[in-house]
């Protein structure tokens, strides 16, 4: 029988492989892919809570990260291109060239 | 049944995340976090929150994978992508604090006694029923709060990445003010 640890598992690995992509990662879009990742990981960890307490304010949460999510691509992607037009490049290093 | 497809999911899951992670290719990392997303879709479906899972299916997969896509328009797809790794060994050790924290965490939630539901589940009623129920009486404000925000980062994607793509409103500053310099010297 699957039980609750099972899913909270599933979740922890998956959001560590979004916290290990963000660390690792250079590339502005391979750091949106994984807050993607963490947040998906996050949203598991709420249904599977809310399925097994039989409370639904989880799912309510998951909800509304999906849209946060959703928002995020919205205005995330929109300064990514703003950021290729004027340097050329998404590397995260030549963010570094805006210091005094 | 439900085990199996739990280990199915979560072995196909973490696998393609892998991918997503660890992959140079712009392309195969999101096409692997997509197929992730409509896999984690399944892991809703078994856990009961229909409505959820298809919320998941129609947002993810159809909205921020489209824009992604539309996204990866303006760069260039099929580069390899050249990073420089400094430290691996640090990322890899702070990536296995992190997780370690996260264990401790979640088993808070494990070991925990006495948690009560809040709002449980309306007797009676299917999955969408109930998150209607519990979405338009509880969470009202927040659910308009959301809406809000989701205008809001409507309006700001239509101006980053607006229609003119040669000038947009964020870029176009210096081009601007030397054209108003010019004018200024001719009317002289």
């Amino acid at each position: 029988m699957i039980g609750l640890s099972h899913y909270l598992v599933v979740s922890g690995i998956l959001f560590s492989i979004g916290v290990v992509g963000v660390l690792r990662r250079k590339n502005l879009l391979m750091l949106f892919f994984a807050t993607e990742i963490m947040l998906n990981a996050a949203n598991i960890a709420f249904a599977a809570v809310s399925s097994y307490y039989g409370d639904l304010s989880g799912q309510m949460f998951a909800f509304f990260i999906i849209a946060v999510a959703a928002s995020e691509v919205a205005v995330g992607l929109g300064l990514l291109i703003v950021l290729y037009k004027k340097q050329g490049t998404l590397d995260l290093d030549n963010l570094a060239a805006m210091k005094g | 049944m439900e085990q199996f497809a739990f280990y199915l999911f979560s072995v196909l899951t973490i696998g393609l995340f892998l991918v997503t992670v660890l992959s140079n290719n712009v392309l195969y990392a999101m096409t692997s976090l997509a197929a992730g997303m409509v896999i984690i879709s399944g892991f809703f479906f078994i856990l009961g929150a229909d409505f959820l899972g298809v919320v998941q299916l129609i947002v993810y997969v159809g909205a921020v994978m489209a824009l992604y896509s539309f996204g990866m328009m303006f760069f260039d797809a099929t580069r390899e992508i050249k990073e420089k790794n400094t430290n691996a060994y640090l990322v890899f050790f702070l990536g296995g604090m992190i997780a370690l924290l996260l264990v401790v965490m979640f088993s808070v939630l494990i070991m925990g006694e006495g948690i009560v539901a809040m709002y449980p589940t309306p007797e009676g009623a299917n999955n969408p029923q109930a998150v209607g129920l519990v979405l338009f009486t509880k969470y009202l404000v927040p659910f308009e709060v959301a809406a809000v925000m989701l205008l809001v980062a409507m309006i700001a994607g239509i101006i980053l990445a607006g229609k003119k793509m040669d000038d947009s409103l964020t870029t176009k500053d210096e081009n601007h003010e030397e054209e108003m310099t010019f004018s200024l010297k001719d009317v002289r």
